[in-house]
C-alpha cells in the first residue's frame, strides 16, 4: 500500500470518520421509518434566524460581562479585607452550587419585580453574566495562583512593585494558563443560554419549541437547532486552540 | 565596600533562618562570599544585604548607610542591587532580550531603542546575543543562568547578588557561569556570593562570611579563613567540601 503524505492524513481521517457518522445517522433513521416534514419546518426559518441572532447577541453580552464578573469576583476572593473575602467565597459558591434555572427564576420574578426592572433579556444577560463569572472566576484564581513564588521573587528582585509585578509578569502568565478553562466555560454560557426561555426571553430554543408545536414537527426543529450552537461554538474552540498555541512557551 | 549586618534576625513561621546574624566586613571588601552549611541562612542574609527581604529586627549598613525599612525607599535601594538566583528565575513568557529590556524601560525608565541597545550589548559581551529572541525554555541552564546574569548587570547595580547560582547546573555550564562572575569580579564589580563552589571563592573572594544555624560564626579576610578558620564548624564545612576534589 502506498504512504499517504502526512498533510493528507488528518483530512482524510476526518472524512471518513463523518462518512461513517452519517451513514450510522441514515441507519438509525432507516430503522425507526421517521416521517420528515421539512416543507412545514422551513416556513419558521425568519423565526428561526431571529432566535439565533438573538442567541448570538445576549451570549456575546454576558460573555463580556461574565468575564468582568469572573475578574472582580476572583479579585474579592484574593483581597485582603476579611468580609470582603468572605462575601466573594460566598457568592462564588452560591452561584455555582445552585441550578441556573432557579436563579434565573428567583432573579427574576421576585429580585427583578422587586426592584422594577421588567426586561427579561437585560435581566437573563446579567443572571447568565453572574452565574458563568463564578465559574471563571475560580478558573482566573487557579491560574494566577499557579504562578510561581519564584517568578514573584524575581519580579521583585528587578525592581518591579506590586502593580508592575502583576502588569508584566503575573497576568501574562495567568491569561496562557486560564485560556483552555475559559474557552470551555465560554461554551458552556452560549448552551446554557437557552435557559433564558423559563423567563420568557425568546431565544434560538424557544423559537424552535415555537416551531415544533407550529408545524407538528420535533427532529427537523431539533437538528438544525443543534446545527445552529455548533456553528458558533466550533469556530469558538478552534480559535481558543489556536490562541494556545501562540501563547505556548512552557515546555 | 563595608557591608555590615547587626542582629539580623528573619523567620519562616517557626524557623528562625537568621538568628541575631552580625558581621561587618573591611572598609574595601569588593567580593563577599557567604559560605555555610545548607539551610544555614545563607540564602536569607542574601536577601535581607539586597534589601530583597525585610529583617523583622537589625539593620544592614553599607558603606556606613542603614538600609531603609520604609516601603517606598526600601524599594528604591532593591533597584540598585541586581539579583541571580539559583533557579535562574527569568520571565518564562519573554524573550531572553525583553527579559533585560522591560526592567530597563519600566523600572529605571529608559526609552525603547536605548533599553534594547543596551540589553544587546549585555548578551553580546556574555557570548547569548545569538539567542537574545529565544524565550527561557529554550535555552540550556547554562544560558539561562547567563542571561539571569545580565538581567541583573543590566542596569548597572551597586551591588550583584548571586545565590548559590551555579548550584542546579552540571560542571560544563558551572565553568561557564564562574568564567563571567570571575570577570565581572575582576573589572570591579562588586559582589555578594552564596556558594559551595569553595575553590571559588578561594579565588574571587576577598571577604568571608561563614554562617551555621542562622548566625554569623567567621567574618574575616578569606585568605585567613581559608588557610586557617577559627572554628570548629568552618574546619568541618571544608574539609567535608574538599574530601573529593
Amino acid at each position: 500500500m502506498p504512504r499517504i503524505p502526512s498533510s493528507f492524513r488528518r483530512p482524510l481521517w476526518i472524512l471518513l470518520l463523518l462518512g461513517a457518522l452519517s451513514f450510522a445517522l441514515y441507519a438509525v433513521f432507516a430503522r425507526v421509518h421517521y416521517a420528515w416534514n421539512w416543507q412545514r419546518a422551513w416556513q419558521y426559518r425568519e423565526q428561526f434566524v431571529q432566535g439565533w441572532l438573538l442567541t448570538l447577541g445576549l451570549s456575546l453580552a454576558a460573555m463580556a460581562l461574565s468575564v468582568l464578573v469572573g475578574f472582580a469576583l476572583m479579585l474579592g476572593r484574593r483581597a485582603r479585607a476579611e468580609p470582603l473575602r468572605l462575601l466573594c467565597t460566598g457568592t462564588v459558591e452560591l452561584l455555582r452550587g445552585s441550578p441556573l434555572l432557579v436563579q434565573l427564576l428567583v432573579g427574576y420574578y421576585i429580585l427583578a419585580t422587586a426592584v422594577e426592572i421588567h426586561s427579561p433579556l437585560l435581566v437573563g444577560i446579567v443572571l447568565l453574566a453572574c452565574f458563568e463569572g463564578a465559574y471563571l472566576a475560580e478558573i482566573f484564581r487557579g491560574a494566577i495562583e499557579s504562578i510561581s513564588a519564584s517568578q514573584m521573587e524575581a519580579a521583585r528582585a528587578v525592581g518591579f512593585d506590586r502593580w508592575q509585578t502583576y502588569r508584566f509578569v503575573v497576568l501574562p502568565q495567568a491569561v496562557r494558563r486560564a485560556l483552555p478553562g475559559t474557552t470551555g466555560q465560554l461554551v458552556s454560557l452560549i448552551k446554557d443560554s437557552s435557559l433564558l426561555s423559563v423567563i420568557g426571553v425568546e431565544e434560538l430554543v424557544q423559537k424552535v419549541r415555537i416551531l415544533n408545536s407550529g408545524s407538528y414537527t420535533s427532529l427537523e426543529g431539533y437538528l438544525p437547532l443543534a446545527a445552529a450552537y455548533l456553528v458558533v461554538t466550533l469556530p469558538l474552540s478552534w480559535y481558543a486552540r489556536r490562541l494556545e498555541r501562540r501563547f505556548a512557551y512552557e515546555t | 565596600m563595608k557591608l555590615e549586618g547587626h542582629r539580623l534576625t528573619k523567620s519562616y513561621g517557626a524557623f528562625r533562618a537568621l538568628d541575631a546574624a552580625s558581621f561587618s566586613t573591611g572598609d574595601e571588601a569588593r567580593v563577599v562570599a557567604l559560605l555555610g552549611p545548607s539551610g544555614g541562612g545563607k540564602s536569607t542574609l542574601l536577601r535581607v544585604l539586597g534589601g530583597l527581604l525585610l529583617p523583622e529586627s537589625g539593620e544592614v549598613r553599607l558603606d556606613g548607610e542603614a538600609l531603609p525599612h520604609e516601603p517606598a525607599a526600601a524599594l528604591a535601594t532593591l533597584r540598585c542591587n541586581g539579583f541571580v538566583f539559583q533557579g535562574y528565575n527569568l520571565f518564562a513568557h519573554l524573550s531572553l532580550q525583553e527579559n533585560i529590556a522591560l526592567p530597563l524601560r519600566e523600572v529605571h525608565g529608559l526609552a525603547v531603542v536605548e533599553a534594547e541597545a543596551r540589553a544587546c550589548e549585555l548578551l553580546e559581551r556574555l557570548g547569548l546575543v545569538d539567542h537574545r529572541h529565544k524565550r527561557p525554555a529554550e535555552l540550556s541552564g547554562g544560558q539561562q543562568q547567563r542571561g539571569a546574569i545580565a538581567r541583573a548587570l543590566a542596569p548597572r547595580p551597586r551591588l550583584l547578588l548571586l545565590d548559590e547560582p551555579t548550584s542546579a547546573l552540571d560542571p560544563v555550564m558551572t565553568g561557564e557561569v564562574l568564567d563571567v562572575v570571575r570577570e565581572l569580579a575582576e573589572q570591579g564589580q562588586q559582589i555578594v556570593l552564596a556558594t559551595h563552589e569553595i575553590s571559588f571563592a578561594r579565588r574571587v573572594a576577598d571577604w568571608v562570611v561563614f554562617l551555621a544555624g542562622g548566625r554569623v560564626l567567621e567574618s574575616c579576610e578569606a585568605p585567613a579563613f581559608f588557610q586557617a578558620p577559627a572554628t570548629a564548624a568552618a574546619r568541618e564545612y571544608l574539609g567535608g567540601l574538599s574530601k573529593y576534589r
